[in-house]
C-alpha cells in the first residue's frame, strides 16, 4: 500500500514552531498541571462529577467523540485499500495517523478517568462477557495495536535505510541497538505487506464493533435517558454517524493542516470524497429522523426543554444544514464553504455524543446538575493541544502528507 | 463500478444493521442468566418503621464507617431527603404523604434506603470486569481488587446507589450496601440493620418465603397495606423488598419497569457476538469486496 505513497517529512519545509504551535503547547502544559491536581487531590479535586453523574466531559468529549472523529482512518481505509479507489491514497496516510492518535489520546484520556489508573490492564484479566464496556475496550485495545501496525511501513519508510549511517560515531552499544532496530524494521517492511491485507479488513470490523457498542453502552440504563436518544437503534446511529463524519473529518483536519504548514490542499481529492459524504449522512440522518417519528417522541423535541433544544441543534446544524450545503458543486468545489459544512458535521457528531453522555442522562435523584469543571475542560483542552502537537510533530518527521502536490499545483 | 460499490455498502450496513438489530427475537431465549433459587432477602414493613435510625447506626458499626458529622440520635437529621453514599451505606427518609395520626397530625412515614440486591442487576451487566457479581445467598457483591474505577456500574445502577470516593486519588472505591455478605453466609447471621430493628420492621429470610410473608400480612390486617410489594417485580425482582400503608410513589420510590435493565444491551451483545458471526461475516464481507475490487485494479480497469 506504501508503493503509491509520494509522502515526505515536512522537515526543513516548514518551520515546526509555528505560533499555533505554542498555543497548543501552552494548553497542553496547562493540561497537564490540572492531570497533576487529578493524581493528587482525586477526581473530586478537579472535576464535578458527583454522585449522581458519574460520567462527564472526559467520557462525552475525550472518550466518545475522540472515538467517532478517528473513523477517518477505517473509513478511509476501507475506500482506498478495499473498495479499491487508489486515487484517494494521498489522504489515507494522514487519517490513519489522525486515528492513531485518536485512540492513544483516548487511552490516556480514559487512563485519566478510571478511578484507579494503574489497574487499567485489568479488564485483559477479568472478562466480563455481557459488559458492553468490555467489548469496547477490547476492541479500542486491538485496533489501536491494528493501527500501529498498519502505520509501521510509514515509520520503516523513513527509517529502514539510513538509519546506522546516521550513528557512526556514537558508542557499540548504540550503534548495534541501531542495527537490530534497523533490521527489524526492514524485515517488517518486506514482509507486512503480504499480510497487510488481513489487518486493513480488520481495522474496518474492530471500528465497526466498538463504533457501535458506544451506543450501546447506555442503552443498559433506559430509566435514566431522555426519550429523545433512547433508542434500541442507538448503536447503528453510533456506527452510522462515525461512517458519516470519517470524510469530512479528512476535509477537516487536511484544510487545517495545509494552512498550518502552508501547503497545497488536496481539493480535487476532498471534494470528490464528500459526495459520498452526501450518501452517508443521508443515510445517518434518516435513521437519525426517522428514529424519532417512529417511536413518536418527537414532539419532545419542541417542548422548550434544554434535551429538546439540544436535539434540534444536534439534526438541524450537525446533518440537515451540512448536508444540504453538500448538495451544492460550489460548496463542494472550494475550500472555505467546503470546510464551513466539514465543521458542521464533525461539531454535530460531538454535539451528539455530549447529548447521549451528558445531556440526555437524567439520573433518578440528582444531586446537582452537571457542568463540566474548569479542571476537565482545561485537560480536555489539554489533550486535544497535545494531539495536535504529536501529529505536527509526526508529519514534522516522517512521510505522512504529500507536500509535492503544491508545486504540482501551481 | 459504481452500482458495485453501492451495492457493497448496502450489504455492508445491511450486515451490520442485522447485527444491531435483528436479533433480540432469537437470543432473548437464549440469554442464560437466572436469578439465584435460594436468594435471601429483607422484607421492609413501612407501616412499622418509627425513624430511630439504629439500622443506620448498626451499618455504620459492622462495615467499619467513619464516625457520621451529626450523631445517629440526632433525629433533625430527617429534615432533609438523603441518599446513601461513600460513607453511610443505608439512611433512613421522612415522608410526610398526607396521613394524620388519631390525634389529627400529620404522620411520617420513613424509608429506609439502601442497595435493593437485584435478583438480574445492571451493575453486574455492565461492570467491564466482573467485580460486581450477583451471589447466590442474594448478595450483590463488589470484589474491589478487580475494580478499575470505571464508574459504569453508577450509570447503569437504575436506583443510583453505588457511591464513589471521588477524593481518594489512587485507590477509590465503589462503596454500596454489602448486604453484610459475611454475616449472611454464616449459618443464622442476619444483617447489621435486620439484627438491630427494635421494631422489627425489618424482616430478614429467603426471598421466596418474604413474598409469601408479605402476602399473609395483607391477608391478616386488611386495609393496612396498599396491595403491592415493591421489589417483587420491578427490574426483574430485588432482594429488598418493601410493604407499605401509602402509596410508594408518595415516597421517593421510583416506577421501574419490571423487565431487568441488561436485558437489551445483553441481547444486542450475545447477538452479534456469538460465535463471532456477524464480526466473521462482515471480515469475509469486506475480505471478498477488497479480492474483487482490487483484481479489476491489477486487470488495469481502475478508473476511480
Amino acid at each position: 500500500m506504501s508503493a503509491h505513497s509520494h509522502a515526505a517529512p515536512l522537515q526543513g519545509k516548514a518551520r515546526f514552531w509555528s505560533p499555533g504551535a505554542l498555543v497548543m503547547a501552552a494548553l497542553a502544559i496547562t493540561g497537564l498541571l490540572f492531570v497533576v491536581g487529578r493524581y493528587i487531590g482525586g477526581l473530586g479535586a478537579v472535576t464535578h462529577l458527583s454522585q449522581s453523574h458519574p460520567w462527564g466531559l472526559w467520557i462525552g468529549v475525550d472518550v466518545a467523540s475522540g472515538v467517532a472523529l478517528a473513523a477517518g482512518g477505517f473509513t478511509t481505509a476501507a475506500l482506498a485499500h478495499i473498495f479499491g479507489r487508489h486515487a484517494y491514497e494521498p489522504v489515507v496516510r494522514p487519517a490513519l495517523l489522525t486515528a492513531l492518535l485518536g485512540y492513544v489520546f483516548v487511552s490516556l484520556a480514559l487512563l485519566v478517568d478510571i478511578g484507579r489508573s494503574w489497574a487499567i490492564w485489568k479488564p485483559m484479566i477479568f472478562w466480563n462477557p455481557n459488559s458492553v464496556l468490555f467489548e469496547v475496550a477490547m476492541c479500542v485495545m486491538i485496533y489501536t495495536a491494528v493501527l500501529h501496525v498498519e502505520f509501521l511501513p510509514v515509520v520503516a519508510e523513513r527509517f529502514a535505510h539510513g538509519f546506522k549511517a546516521s550513528l557512526a560515531n556514537r558508542s557499540w552499544p548504540v550503534v548495534a541497538l541501531a542495527e537490530a532496530a534497523e533490521g527489524l524494521l526492514a524485515f517488517l517492511n518486506r514482509n507486512l505487506g503480504k499480510v497487510m491485507w488481513v489487518f486493513i479488513i480488520a481495522g474496518v470490523v474492530l471500528s465497526c464493533m466498538h463504533q457501535s457498542g458506544l451506543g450501546s453502552l447506555l442503552l443498559v440504563a433506559p430509566t435514566k435517558m431522555h426519550a429523545l436518544w433512547y433508542t434500541p437503534i442507538l448503536p447503528l446511529l453510533f456506527l452510522t454517524s462515525a461512517i458519516a463524519v470519517g470524510f469530512p473529518m479528512v476535509v477537516f483536519e487536511n484544510t487545517l493542516v495545509s494552512a498550518s504548514f502552508d501547503l497545497a490542499d488536496e481539493m480535487g481529492i476532498l471534494s470528490r470524497m464528500v459526495r459520498i459524504t452526501i450518501l452517508l449522512l443521508g443515510v445517518y440522518g434518516a435513521l437519525k429522523i426517522g428514529d424519532v417519528i417512529a417511536r413518536g417522541v418527537w414532539p419532545l423535541i419542541f417542548d422548550g426543554s434544554v434535551q429538546g433544544r439540544s436535539f434540534a441543534v444536534e439534526v438541524l446544524f450537525g446533518i440537515v444544514i451540512p448536508w444540504a450545503m453538500l448538495l451544492f458543486p460550489k460548496v463542494r468545489n472550494h475550500r472555505t464553504p467546503l470546510f464551513i459544512a466539514a465543521c458542521m458535521v464533525v461539531g454535530g457528531v460531538v454535539v451528539n455524543r455530549m447529548n447521549v453522555f451528558l445531556v440526555a442522562f437524567q439520573p433518578p435523584y440528582p444531586v446537582q446538575s452537571y457542568f463540566p469543571s474548569v479542571g476537565e475542560l482545561a485537560i480536555t483542552a489539554g489533550f486535544i493541544a497535545a494531539l495536535m502537537l504529536a501529529y505536527r510533530f509526526t508529519v514534522y518527521f516522517l512521510p505522512v502528507l504529500s507536500p509535492a502536490g503544491k508545486e504540482a499545483n501551481s | 463500478m459504481e452500482l458495485n460499490r453501492r451495492r457493497f455498502l448496502g450489504l455492508t450496513g445491511a450486515a451490520l444493521g442485522a447485527g444491531a438489530l435483528g436479533k433480540p427475537s432469537r437470543v432473548s431465549a437464549a440469554r442464560a442468566y437466572q436469578p439465584p433459587p435460594d436468594a435471601y432477602g429483607c422484607l421492609v414493613d413501612l407501616s412499622v418503621c418509627v425513624g430511630c435510625r439504629k439500622c443506620e447506626q448498626a451499618c455504620n458499626q459492622v462495615n467499619h464507617l467513619p464516625e457520621p458529622e451529626r450523631p445517629f440520635d440526632d433525629l433533625t437529621v430527617l429534615d432533609d431527603k438523603r441518599r446513601p453514599g461513600p460513607e453511610a451505606f443505608t439512611v433512613i427518609n421522612r415522608y410526610y404523604t398526607g396521613r394524620r395520626d388519631e390525634r389529627n397530625q400529620m404522620a411520617p412515614t420513613f424509608v429506609k434506603v439502601q442497595c435493593m440486591h437485584c435478583q438480574d442487576p445492571a451493575c453486574a451487566s455492565a461492570c467491564i470486569v466482573g467485580a460486581l457479581t450477583k451471589k447466590p445467598n442474594g448478595a450483590v457483591h463488589y470484589d474491589v481488587d478487580k475494580c478499575i474505577g470505571c464508574r459504569y456500574c453508577m450509570v447503569a445502577c437504575p436506583f443510583q446507589i453505588p457511591a464513589y470516593e471521588y477524593h481518594d486519588p489512587l485507590t477509590p472505591r465503589v462503596r454500596k450496601c454489602t448486604f453484610c455478605f459475611e454475616r449472611i453466609s454464616k449459618q443464622g447471621g442476619k444483617p447489621g440493620c435486620a439484627q438491630v430493628c427494635p421494631v422489627e420492621a425489618i424482616t430478614f429470610g429467603k426471598r421466596s418465603e418474604l413474598i409469601k410473608l408479605a402476602r399473609q400480612k395483607m391477608v391478616d390486617d386488611p386495609g393496612r397495606y396498599q396491595p403491592y410489594i415493591y421489589g417483587e417485580k420491578e427490574v426483574g425482582g430485588t432482594s429488598w423488598l418493601y410493604i407499605s400503608r401509602e402509596p410508594f410513589a408518595k415516597m421517593g420510590f421510583l416506577k421501574l419497569p419490571n423487565q431487568p435493565m441488561p436485558h437489551l444491551t445483553e441481547t444486542i451483545q450475545h447477538g452479534i457476538f456469538s460465535y463471532m458471526w456477524a464480526p466473521l461475516s462482515l471480515f469475509a464481507l469486506l475480505g471478498g469486496a477488497m479480492a474483487v475490487f482490487n483484481r479489476k485494479r491489477d486487470q488495469g480497469e481502475d478508473k476511480s
